[in-house]
């Protein structure tokens, strides 16, 4: 049975994305300020690399050792008290979390930000089932009350401009829409998200890390909250992918290290929040959930994949990313990695995304545990165009490279002849649809001899 | 066969060839605890540090910083304040606690960390509903970094354990940033061994 889904279009979501001049340059500008912060700090510490060593080793043996570390996680969660749910996909992932309000009795569930939830598709769910969902973190508020997903993982909202949020609070929260001061926009949010909490029947959280060791759920915010999501209500439900669990709480001191300087640049989020057991008297619920992470585990090229501890670094350094925005990608994930994480989901709906890159290799040295980024988008490349998945522009396209490049002759003849275009040629013929190079770009001017010419009348024949 | 053992079953056919767990090293030989390094951690991220008055009241020192505030509730000997933790019967009572009062286990050198577990709030929810939130801490207990700062036992038998550094702070829109996000709106630090009067 084929089932018809339709392809993704990168290039032409991030074409609009980039007609909105003000919000594209300064997308542009916000997160390559936050790659400029990352580096002073990784460049002040002398053991970064050793520290990226390490993280990578450990994940790798995590993986490698990934259901003997679940089992024991497992165990010990459960030795404190913690009852833990398993979920094969996101349908069995929304059931459960359903099931354990229900039988609660809990109708309103307060949560920070979770990708898994947002992968999962479970604020819809739950909401059609008469649960009121409150996202509780500014930029996943923000997203929620716009009713559009996080564009970036890290922050959520960091493609709209201060007026963008004026005008979806005043239309929401009934703040003055013409008042875009962002400490009043900031405030309003803080004011009208604490009844939530106070009132919230249930909390919950993602995770960025899971500890097999101890049981322990490690949340690493900076606004609070997380902790607000927890501490408050009788309920709360941990929402975490089989990947995050590492074995023993020392590992941490390695992560907790490298996540906030790899995504914001600062040295530490403002709180690391450890929840190993329920408050007396209030019950804590964990559910471990695949969704296709097992199979990943199983392909050979890209299982390294699951190393990931969302920095959002890659999306960060990345021109593509900054360029386009993070909801061109029309995925959960976005960016270098959500490239290389998206195919595995669904190969046809994500296939255009591996060639949302320039293969420069920025996300792979940025990478706080050594992900080789650009080296599995250049494999997702050769699988798609394997299975014929390939736009039709870009394979033909790909088709005359690849003859041109494969005969010298042909090869020469094409470039002496672009150089002598490029001057000559009406524009049309270089700035047209077919050509992707041509849009948002021009061409730099031709030299006045190709390599080979030079090459020739320099050193003689070779 | 159930979800559990489904997941785990594909799980280990999946799991490629074994690699090894490498040891972790402290990265801080000959290192000392900075208490100046501590501080600059702190105020980087947003909080303060205040030294023990010259009369050694804590008391006295938390009103003159928070001269406007009604209510003071302190998990802390050294502060009486006037909102007992011992009258709280639900976490969201605190709502109106306009200054928390705790004490830390220790610090972290390295990023001005503080932590803090259930035993020193009491109620976990002081650090996170009162506006403002003081900080005691032991200045002879630094620990260099965060390797250090895991090797403490409390990290594995605490329910709850929190790393505070600074203030809860957001920059989500256009990388504003603010101090005061849905947490506290500052955090003191301020540095006073654990007094006689403790009765922890």
């Amino acid at each position: 049975m084929t089932v018809f889904v339709t392809r993704v279009d990168h290039a032409e979501a991030a074409s609009k994305f980039i007609e909105a001049k003000d919000h594209a340059d300064f997308h542009d500008k916000r997160l390559w300020d936050l790659r400029k912060k990352r580096d002073r700090e990784t460049e002040a510490m002398p053991e970064w690399e050793e520290l990226r060593a390490l993280a990578s080793a450990i994940k790798e043996h995590t993986l490698t050792h990934l259901g003997d570390y679940l089992e024991e996680f497992e165990r010990n969660a459960t030795k404190n008290g913690a009852t833990v749910h398993w979920a094969r996909d996101a349908a069995e992932h929304n059931a459960i979390v359903f099931g354990i309000m229900e039988s609660k009795g809990a109708r309103t569930l307060v949560k920070s930000k979770s990708m898994l939830t947002d992968e999962c598709d479970m604020r819809p769910f739950l909401e059609t089932r008469g649960i009121k969902v409150i996202e509780t973190d500014l930029g996943e508020r923000i997203q929620q009350l716009d009713n559009e997903p996080p564009s970036h993982i890290v922050v959520p909202a960091v493609h709209k401009l201060r007026t963008d949020v004026a005008e979806v609070f005043g239309r929401t929260l009934g703040t003055d829409p013409a008042n875009s001061d962002v400490h009043y926009l900031a405030e309003s949010q803080r004011q009208t998200t604490r009844p939530h909490f106070l009132a919230a029947e249930a909390g919950m959280t993602g995770a960025n890390f899971a500890i097999a060791e101890t049981g322990s759920v490690v949340v690493c915010t900076n606004e609070g909250n997380a902790d607000l999501s927890v501490n408050l209500p009788p309920l709360y439900i941990a929402s975490i992918g089989i990947e995050k669990v590492i074995p023993r709480v020392e590992h941490l001191g390695v992560f907790v290290r490298m996540l906030s300087r790899s995504a914001l640049g600062s040295p530490i989020t403002q709180l690391t929040s450890h929840f190993r057991a329920p408050r007396p008297g209030t019950e804590m619920h964990i559910v471990l959930v695949d969704n296709g992470r097992a199979e990943r585990l199983g392909m050979a090229d890209f299982w390294y994949s699951l190393k990931c501890i969302r920095c959002g670094a890659c999306m960060n350094t990345c021109p593509v990313y900054r360029r386009s925005g993070g909801l061109s990608y029309g995925a959960t994930y976005s960016g270098p990695i959500g490239v290389i994480i998206d195919p595995t989901f669904n190969l046809r709906k994500y296939s255009a995304l591996p060639f949302a890159s320039t293969l420069n290799g920025s996300c792979t040295s940025v990478c706080p545990v050594k992900i080789n980024i650009h080296e599995q988008i250049y494999k997702w490349r050769q699988i798609i165009a394997e299975r014929h998945a390939l736009p039709f522009v870009k394979k033909e396209a790909m088709t005359i490279a690849g003859k041109l490049l494969s005969s010298p002759k042909l090869y020469r003849a094409a470039v002496e002849a672009a150089g002598a275009g490029v001057e000559h040629l009406p524009r049309i013929m270089m700035y047209n649809r077919l050509n992707a190079w041509g849009r948002q770009r021009e061409v730099p001017a031709a030299p006045l001899m190709t390599f080979r010419q030079w090459y020739l009348e320099n050193r003689g024949r070779p | 066969m159930s979800t559990r053992d489904d997941i785990l079953a594909r799980i280990r056919k999946s799991q490629p060839a074994p690699s090894p767990l490498p040891d972790v090293p402290m990265f801080d030989a000959g290192a000392t605890p900075s208490l100046d390094a501590f501080k600059a951690g702190v105020e980087r991220m947003g909080g303060k540090v205040v030294a023990i008055p010259g009369d050694g009241s804590v008391d006295a020192l938390v009103r003159t910083l928070f001269p406007a505030a009604k209510v003071i509730c302190s998990a802390v000997s050294e502060v009486h304040g006037n909102r007992p933790l011992a009258d709280v019967r639900t976490p969201a009572a605190l709502d109106d606690v306009d200054v928390g009062v705790v004490r830390a286990e220790f610090g972290v050198a390295e990023t001005g960390s503080v932590l803090l577990t259930e035993d020193n709030f009491k109620v976990n929810a002081l650090g996170f509903l009162a506006q403002h939130l003081v900080v005691l801490l032991d200045p002879a207990r630094i620990v260099t970094n965060m390797h250090r700062a895991y090797q403490n036992p409390l990290l594995r038998t605490a329910r709850y354990a929190v790393f505070m550094t600074g203030p809860s702070a957001t920059a989500d829109i256009e990388g504003v940033l603010i101090h005061g996000a849905q947490g506290i709106r500052s955090l003191t630090v301020i540095l006073v061994a654990a007094g006689v009067t403790d009765a922890r």
